[in-house]
């Protein structure tokens, strides 16, 4: 009703101001995320047509019958023609005020992350080198509460979809059990836990994550049990920090993301915000640690133990020894040798987020030498000291 | 027209005002039969009423005066789907009267479809863009329709709150009368309804039931239950077990909970999930086994255990077998595991009688 006055339409546009409005918007029959439904309804009460708001909500409803944050927005629409709205969410005073403002935080998470989605010629810094296998790799940007999945283009990635996540009730850099924190860190995808094994809560399925990883664990952190996951079928999406420290995406989002998931190989980087680089710079980064990676393995093959040892940082550690013990072992094992060879394949890079120059290396390892010979996937830190790149945990990936 | 208010409260349930307008006659026989049931209605003696419109109907079974009348005897009999009838029976065959779609609205609401309640008004609303109690209902319905979105936005439950409704039964056929009298007499009635929606005098009476009850239902988000969180566990993130529904869940929880133990490196209550005659391995003695898997538990610094593809097996009330996959995990050692457990239950608490790996 067109009386309903612009003061109140624009208090409901004003509550979600931060973040409207998106950018122009697509065609009215096109399918739409409901990130671009909720940006066209917010549109339309900007432009004070609150009949096609109305309408726009309700297709949106018609799309996800569940989507509780699409319910409140019709709620105001409907109650704007009754009465002057004082907020966003005119819920009786009774109702929490904190359930409101979930809602509204997934509104701002949602608009903010359509109207900021990086350009294609961006790549993000934590994903320096993918191996050929690795198909996709998840990044989730905890500050956008969103998760941006990238394809492998020939080892370098492009983004492929994103979508809205809910994290931990406490935020995120998980250090102890039961903290309610989703981890920050490098982590790959470990088991498909099929819907049928799970109970409802848990939707359309789950991926555990393997928190805490060898750096965790040096670091002394614990709990367990991260998992990327879905919804009750009663629900469409939780709010933007609402689950104990597991990543939690709607049913059809997790659907589409199972098409993605490599057990054993897709890696989940979760990071307090994706840093952005081009790709002139990322191929630069990346390049100076190959030739670093490289100088190590041509050192070792030269069986000059302390040039070998060089690469290795005082902090060293490997799941049993430090380094000194460690450097003791190989110049034992080196002396007894009379030549070693060291090939190296299949080689990931990714940046550790909220460290400096701190790569989870991992690759297949393929040694022979006078004694023994033995191929494996072998996981390194790297990390650069000085202007240097030096390893700071080797293990067996 | 004069239009004045007064209360139907009885069978309807509408402790609300509405329009009450004098019968318009034409000074015929069918007239008077309208006037007296008009009268006997006011009087609450509806089969008198009913009597009455009928005898005039019998006359003139296309008369819209006597049909609406007749619809709102109906109504406060009661008899909803029979006025129901008649009132989309009128909308039909007269599409340009706005009072039977308020009408229709009104039952339409009570029987709590609200949806259709805004159709019927809105309707209304577009045969007389200045009819007033078609605009004070429509405000209501939106409310309650916000109401409704709200209750699915934040999970409430406030559907009994809906069983009451306020909207106001048009008691007389405005357009009937000469039309152009008809806008003006409404807007003697509610200057202010002809250009905007007003919230109608009733709603912060209804308000606060509605308020109280959305209180008291504001339940917390559901978590999982102690079965579902046995299937499959993302184990540190759980709360607390409620009690297991079967001899399975019940299995499934103990599981949990040893797994949890170990995880907490929390010996005793470790080695309480072992059943007094526990079948120790390798023939050693209980003490000796108690005291190496104490030194165990509680030797390193982190562990973490996680179970999953559980299995269950229950023999009896009191004997069950669970395998499942065993990830470990501590600072010193990382396996994975198949294992199976004999449980037996005694004193009400699923207990481990043997302990098997199988890789």
């Amino acid at each position: 009703m067109r009386t309903a006055g612009s003061v109140m339409w624009s208090l409901l546009a004003l509550a979600l101001s931060l973040a409207c409005l998106a950018p122009a918007v697509a065609r009215e029959d096109a399918a739409v995320s409901p990130e671009q439904g909720l940006a066209r309804v917010l549109e339309a009460i900007g432009g004070n047509q609150v009949d096609l708001a109305l309408q726009r909500v309700e297709g949106l409803l018609k799309a996800n019958p569940n989507f509780r944050l699409a319910h409140l927005i019709r709620g105001d629409l409907l109650l704007a023609r009754a009465r002057p709205l004082e907020m966003f969410g005119n819920v009786a005073k009774t109702v929490p005020r904190d359930r409101v403002e979930d809602l509204r935080a997934e509104a701002l998470a949602r608009l903010q992350a359509y109207r900021q989605r990086p350009g294609a010629e961006l790549v993000p810094r934590f994903v320096m080198q993918l191996q050929a296998e690795q198909k996709y790799v998840f990044v989730v940007d905890s500050r956008r509460s969103r998760m941006y999945v990238f394809e492998n283009d020939a080892g370098r990635p492009r983004l492929a979809s994103d979508f809205y996540v809910t994290l931990g009730k406490r935020g995120i850099e998980k250090t102890r059990e039961g903290d309610q924190k989703t981890p920050i860190g490098v982590y790959h995808v470990t088991a498909d836990l099929p819907r049928q094994k799970l109970t409802d809560f848990y939707g359309a399925g789950a991926y555990p994550i393997n928190y805490p990883n060898e750096w965790d664990k040096h670091l002394g952190r614990n709990g367990y049990g991260i998992w990327l996951h879905g919804v009750p079928s009663d629900t469409y999406s939780r709010p933007p920090r609402a689950s104990d420290g597991c990543i939690v995406l709607a049913n059809a989002d997790l659907n589409t993301v199972a098409r993605y998931v490599q057990v054993g190989r897709t890696p989940v980087i979760i990071a307090d915000e994706i840093e952005w680089s081009d790709r002139v710079t990322q191929e630069a980064d990346r390049d100076s640690l190959a030739k670093a990676i490289d100088a190590w393995r041509s050192d070792w093959e030269s069986r000059d133990t302390d040039r070998y040892l060089a690469h290795y940082a005082p902090r060293f550690h490997s799941p049993d020894q430090d380094l000194h013990a460690w450097s003791a072992r190989k110049r034992k094992l080196n002396a007894a040798k009379s030549w070693i060879k060291v090939g190296i394949s299949d080689v990931s890079m990714f940046r550790y987020p909220r460290e400096r120059d701190f790569v989870v290396v991992s690759f297949e390892q393929d040694y022979r030498s006078s004694t023994l010979s033995n191929v494996m996937r072998k996981r390194q830190y790297w990390n650069k000291e000085g202007g240097r790149w030096k390893i700071i945990y080797e293990g067996a990936g | 027209m004069a239009a004045s208010k007064t209360c139907l409260a009885a069978s309807l349930k509408l402790p609300f005002a509405f329009v009450l307008g004098v019968a318009v006659a034409t000074g015929t026989a069918r007239a008077e039969e309208l006037q007296d049931a008009s009268r006997l209605l006011k009087a609450g003696q509806h089969q008198q009423a009913l009597d009455h419109v009928n005898k005039a109907l019998a006359a003139k079974p296309r008369d819209p005066q006597a049909r609406f009348l007749k619809g709102l005897i109906l109504t406060e009999k009661g008899n909803t789907r029979e006025a129901l009838e008649i009132f989309q029976k009128l909308t039909q065959d007269y599409p340009e009267l706005p009072e039977p779609y308020n009408n229709l609205a009104v039952i339409y609401a009570s029987q709590g479809q609200y949806d259709k309640a805004r159709g019927s008004l809105e309707q209304s609303i577009r045969t007389h863009p200045s009819y007033a109690t078609a605009y004070e209902n429509l405000g209501d319905v939106y409310a309650k329709l916000a109401s409704q979105a709200y209750d699915k936005a934040l999970q409430l439950d406030s559907s009994n709150a809906g069983a009451q409704n306020k909207l106001a039964l048009v008691r007389d056929l405005v357009g009937v009368a000469p039309r152009a009298s008809a806008p003006v007499a409404v807007a003697t009635a509610n200057p202010a309804a002809a250009g905007a929606v007003k919230p109608s005098p009733g709603a912060p009476v209804e308000a606060k039931p509605v308020a109280q009850k959305l209180a008291e239902d504001a339940k917390p988000e559901p978590e999982p239950a102690a079965t579902q969180v046995a299937v499959a566990k993302p184990a540190m993130d759980k709360p607390t077990e409620k009690p297991a529904a079967s001899p399975a869940s019940e299995v499934l929880a103990a599981v949990d909970a040893w797994a949890k133990a170990w995880s907490a490196r929390d010996a005793g209550a470790y080695l309480a999930h072992y059943a007094r005659d526990f079948m120790v391995p390798g023939g050693e003695s209980r003490e000796a086994w108690a005291r190496l898997r104490r030194e165990r538990v509680t030797g390193p610094k982190t562990i973490s255990v996680s179970i999953s593809k559980p299995k269950v097996n229950v023999e009896s009330v009191t004997r069950a077998t669970i395998t499942f996959h065993q990830e470990y995990e501590s600072d010193r050692f990382s396996g994975s595991s198949n294992k199976t457990l004999e449980m037996v239950k005694a004193d009400g608490r699923w207990l481990i009688r043997q302990e098997r790996v199988s890789n």
